[in-house]
C-alpha cells in the first residue's frame, strides 16, 4: 500500500495492530490482554527462566528428531511413488487421506502407545508433517520433463545418473516446497501434541500460565511460538528462492 | 463465410472404437474398474498389516483389526456413534460454516483492495503458519466450557486457511478475463460477480476444503482438550477403562468420516460448477 | 516500384473519414519508456495492421486506443470525441482469447450483451447469428476446453460481432493457432471485412499476415515505440489467395518491410 507517495511494506500493519493492542492493553478492559509492552518486558525475563530454557530443549528435541523421521521417510516414499505406479497405487489412498486427516484425534492413542513423555510428541510432529512432504515430492518427481530425460537418454545416461542428475534435481524445487510445508505443520503437531500430553514442553508452561491467569507470559510464550514458525517459515524460503532460478527456467 | 468447422470431428473422438470386439471391452472394462481394484488393494494391505501388528501383538493396547471393526459395529448398533456425531458435528458445522462465509467474504475483500490487503494479509499469514492450537486453552477461559469455545476453536483454526486462499483465489484471477469485461464497458459490480468470483471458484473451495480439515483437527482437539463431549468423548472414556478397541474405532470413524466429507465436497464441486472439468 | 502492385509510402496528412484519432499519445512504465509521441489515424472501413518487432509497444498501443491501458500523455479520439475508457464503439479480440472456461459457447458468445443487459432471448439471437456466420453451428452448447485453439479465437470473434461495435480491435488473433488454421483465418478475416463494414486495427508480428490483411500497415520500431514508417501495399483482394500469395508486387512489400524490421532481429 502506498500512503502519501511513499511505499509502506505489507508487514508494517503488524506493528499497526501491536499498537492496537497496546492501546486495549492498557485501557485495561479485557484482563486477558495485558498491554503490549508488558507482554515483551515479561518475554525477555521469560527467556531467561531456566522452565522455559528446559521446555524449549525439550519441544526442540521431538521437534527436530520428528521433522528428521519426517522428511527421512516421506522424501524417498514419495519419491518411490512418483517413480513406481505399483507403490503410488497401494499408498496414494491412504498419503491422500491422512494429508488432509484429523490427525489430532490419534494423539490420544498415541498417548497410550508410546506413553506421557516426549516420544508421543515426536511422532506427533512426524504424523503432522511427513504426508505432505510425501505427496509434494511425488509431484515434484511427476513433473520432471519427459524431454529431459529423453535427452539424458540419447547422450547415453545411465538410469542412476538420469535419477541423481536429472530427476532428483529437477524434482528438488517441489521437494523443498514440501518440506517448508511439513515444518509449518510439523511446528503445529509439536503444540497440539505438548498441550494434549499437557506434562512437557510448552504444553506443561501453557497449561501452568493458563491456570494461574498469567497472561502476560501466556502471551509471550504464544507470541515467541508464532515468531519461532515465522522465522522458520521464511528461513526455507529464503532457501527455496536460491534454487528457483533453475526452477524458474524449468 | 466459408469458416466451417464440423461439430462431428470433435463428437466423434468419443465414440471411438464402436466395432467392439471382446479383447478390446475387456480392457477397457479392466481400466474402468484398475481404480476401484487398486483401492481394495490399498485398503486390504494396511488393514492385513494391522491385523497382523494386532496379533503380533506390538503393543497390549493395540488392538487387532477385526477387533476394531467389530467394536465399531457395536458402537453403530447400539447408538453410541450417532448422538456423538451430531454433538461434534455442531460446533464443527457452525464453526465451517461461520469461518467460509466470514473468510471468503474477507479473502475477497482482501483480494480487490489494497488496503485492506495491507491491514489484513499479514495477521492471517502469521495466523496461519501459527499454531493457533495453543490459543485453544485461552478460549475456555472466555466463553467456559460449551458450545461457543469448541466453535471458536474450528473458527480460529479454519479460518485463516480460508481467508488467505480466498485472497490468493481472486489476486490470481485471469487478467485477460477482466480486461474482457472492461472492454465491453462491464462496470465494478459485474466484474466482481460475473468475472472475478467465478474464475477465483476453484482455488475458493481448495481453501474451503483445506478449512473443513483444519476445522475437523480443531474439533478434535477441542473435545479432547476442553472438555469431552461427542466423539472426543467416546475415545477419552474407552480409553480410560482400556477399552482400547473401542477407542481406535472411534478415531478410526472419525478421520473416514473427515476424508469422506471433504471427497464429497469435490465432487459436488466438480459437478455443480466446473463444467470444464466435467467429463462426458 | 514502378507497378501499381507495390507499395508506397503515405504522407502522414489528415484522412478525411478518420474513425479513430491518435494524437501525441506517450506511455512510460516506470523509467521504461513504451511509447513515444504516437500520431495516427486509423479510416473508416479499413484494415490497419500495427507490425513490429516485440517491445515496439504494438498492444499496448492497441490497448491504449481500446482504453483498457491508461497513456501517460496524448489523447485518443474515437468518431472525433474523446474517450478515456472502453466504449460501445470499440470490441477486443484478445491475443489468448479471453473465453470464460466456465460458460458455454453461447454464453460466452452473448457476453458483451449480457453485461448491457440485453434480454436472454434477444442476446441468444443476435450470439447464434454470428456463431453461425463465423461457421460454429452446432457448437452453441459446448464449453471452451472442448475446442480447439481455432475455433476458441471464432468464438472470441463472434462475440466482438455480436455488440455491433465500429471498431475491432484485434490483438495478434492469430498467434496462438497453428499455420494452415491460420492462413485459413487470414482468407476468412478479409471476407469478414468484406461483409461487414466495419474499421479493423489489427496487431500482428508477422510480415506475412500484415501484408496479406492489411489496406495500410504501420510499422512500429522499438525502445521507445515509435511510427517509423506507414506503408499501403496496395494489393488486388479481387485476386484468390493462392494468386496473391505468389504476387510479385506481395512479395516485394514483404521484403522491403523485413529489410525495415532486419535492424532489430537479434
Amino acid at each position: 500500500m502506498t500512503l502519501f507517495g511513499m511505499k509502506i511494506p505489507m508487514m508494517a500493519s503488524l506493528l499497526f495492530w501491536a499498537l492496537l493492542w497496546e492501546i486495549v492493553g492498557r485501557l485495561d478492559m479485557i484482563f486477558l490482554i495485558p498491554p503490549m509492552s508488558s507482554i515483551i518486558t515479561t518475554g525477555f525475563d521469560l527467556v531467561a527462566t531456566n522452565s522455559w530454557q528446559a521446555a524449549s530443549m525439550v519441544t526442540l528435541r521431538s521437534f527436530v528428531l520428528g521433522m528428521a523421521l519426517a522428511i527421512g521417510i516421506g522424501v524417498p516414499l514419495g519419491i518411490a511413488m512418483g517413480r513406481f505406479r505399483i507403490v503410488d497405487n497401494i499408498f496414494g489412498l491412504w498419503v491422500n487421506m491422512f494429508v488432509s486427516a484429523p490427525l489430532s484425534a490419534l494423539v490420544p492413542v498415541l498417548m497410550i502407545l508410546f506413553g506421557l513423555g516426549e516420544t508421543t510428541v515426536f511422532v506427533t510432529v512426524f504424523l503432522f508433517a511427513v504426508w505432505i512432504i510425501v505427496l509434494d515430492a511425488r509431484a515434484g518427481v511427476m513433473q520432471v520433463p519427459v524431454s529431459l530425460i529423453e535427452m539424458g537418454r540419447s547422450y547415453g545416461a545411465s538410469r542412476l545418473a538420469i535419477f541423481t542428475k536429472i530427476i532428483l534435481l529437477s524434482a528438488l524445487p517441489e521437494i523443498l516446497a514440501g518440506i517448508r510445508i511439513g515444518l509449518i505443520r510439523g511446528v503445529k503437531g509439536v503444540v497440539i501434541g505438548q498441550i494434549l500430553v499437557s506434562i512437557i514442553g510448552y504444553g506443561e508452561l501453557f497449561e501452568l500460565y493458563s491456570r494461574s491467569f498469567d497472561m502476560e507470559r501466556f502471551w509471550a510464550l504464544t507470541i515467541i511460538l508464532f515468531a519461532a514458525a515465522m522465522l522458520l517459515s521464511a528461513g526455507v524460503e529464503l532457501f527455496e528462492k536460491r534454487i528457483e532460478y533453475y526452477a524458474g527456467a524449468r | 463465410m466459408h469458416m466451417t468447422a464440423s461439430p462431428h470431428k470433435v463428437s466423434a473422438a468419443g465414440g471411438a472404437g464402436s466395432g467392439s470386439s471382446s479383447l478390446v471391452d475387456t480392457l477397457i472394462e479392466f481400466a474402468g474398474r484398475r481404480k476401484g481394484f487398486w483401492v481394495f488393494v490399498s485398503l486390504a494391505t494396511l488393514f492385513t498389516a494391522w491385523e497382523i501388528a494386532g496379533r503380533v501383538p506390538i503393543s497390549f493396547a493395540f488392538p487387532t483389526f477385526l477387533e476394531t471393526v467389530s467394536a465399531l459395529v457395536e458402537m453403530a448398533l447400539d447408538g453410541t456413534l450417532l448422538p456423538a456425531y451430531l454433538i461434534t458435528f455442531q460446533p464443527l458445522v457452525i464453526g465451517v460454516a461461520v469461518s467460509a462465509v466470514l473468510g471468503i467474504a474477507l479473502g475477497i475483500v482482501m483480494g480487490l483492495s489494497d488496503k485492506a490487503e495491507w491491514l489484513l494479509a499479514p495477521v492471517f499469514i502469521v495466523l496461519q503458519a501459527a499454531p493457533m492450537a495453543a490459543l485453544v486453552p485461552l478460549v475456555t477461559f472466555v466463553y467456559g466450557i460449551g458450545l461457543v469455545a469448541k466453535t471458536l476453536a474450528v473458527i480460529m483454526l479454519a479460518l485463516p486457511v480460508i481467508v488467505l486462499n480466498s485472497y490468493k483465489a481472486v489476486r490470481h484471477v485471469n487478467p485477460s478475463l477482466v480486461d474482457m469485461c472492461r472492454s465491453f464497458q462491464g462496470n465494478r459490480f459485474q466484474q466482481i460477480f460475473k468475472i472475478i468470483i467465478p474464475d477465483a471458484t476453484p482455488v475458493l473451495f481448495a481453501g474451503l476444503r483445506l478449512g473443513i480439515a483444519a476445522g475437523f483437527i480443531g474439533v478434535m482437539l477441542a473435545e479432547l482438550l476442553i472438555t469431552p463431549t461427542g466423539i472426543g468423548d467416546l475415545i477419552t472414556y474407552h480409553r480410560s477403562i482400556a477399552n482400547y478397541a473401542h477407542m481406535y474405532a472411534a478415531v478410526a470413524s472419525i478421520i473416514a468420516v473427515s476424508t469422506l466429507t471433504l471427497a464429497a465436497l469435490q465432487y459436488v464441486e466438480l459437478r455443480f460448477l466446473r463444467p470444464e472439468k466435467r467429463r462426458k | 516500384m514502378a507497378s501499381p502492385m507495390t507499395a508506397r509510402v503515405a504522407e502522414t496528412t489528415s484522412k478525411p473519414d478518420a474513425i479513430v484519432e491518435v494524437r501525441d499519445i506517450c506511455k512510460r512504465y516506470g523509467d521504461l519508456e513504451a511509447l513515444r509521441n504516437i500520431n495516427l489515424e486509423f479510416e473508416r472501413g479499413k484494415l490497419t495492421t500495427l507490425l513490429g518487432p516485440s517491445g515496439c509497444g504494438k498492444t499496448t498501443l492497441l490497448k491504449i486506443i481500446a482504453g483498457l491501458v491508461p497513456s501517460t500523455s496524448g489523447e485518443i479520439r474515437i468518431n472525433g470525441k474523446v474517450v478515456t475508457g472502453p466504449g460501445p464503439e470499440r470490441a477486443f479480440v484478445f491475443q489468448d482469447f479471453a473465453l470464460m472456461p466456465w460458460a458455454t459457447v453461447l454464453r460466452n458468445v452473448a457476453f458483451g450483451l449480457e453485461l448491457k443487459g440485453v434480454s436472454q432471448a434477444e442476446r441468444h439471437r443476435v450470439a447464434k447469428h454470428y456463431i453461425g456466420e463465423v461457421g460454429l453451428n452446432g457448437f452453441e452448447e459446448k464449453y471452451p476446453h472442448e475446442l480447439s485453439g481455432g475455433m476458441r479465437q471464432r468464438v472470441g470473434i463472434a462475440r466482438a460481432f455480436s455488440v455491433n461495435a465500429d471498431v475491432l480491435l484485434l490483438d495478434e488473433p492469430f498467434s496462438a493457432v497453428d499455420e494452415q488454421n491460420r492462413r485459413k483465418f487470414q482468407e476468412d478475416l478479409l471476407q469478414l471485412v468484406e461483409k461487414e463494414r466495419k474499421t479493423f486495427l489489427f496487431v500482428t508480428h508477422s510480415i506475412e499476415e500484415a501484408v496479406y490483411v492489411s489496406d495500410r500497415i504501420v510499422l512500429l520500431s522499438p525502445r521507445p515505440g515509435r511510427v517509423s514508417q506507414i506503408i499501403e501495399p496496395n494489393i488486388d483482394r479481387s485476386a484468390a489467395p493462392d494468386v496473391i500469395r505468389r504476387d510479385k508486387g506481395y512479395l516485394d512489400v514483404v521484403e522491403e518491410i523485413w529489410q525495415g524490421l532486419r535492424q532489430y532481429a537479434e
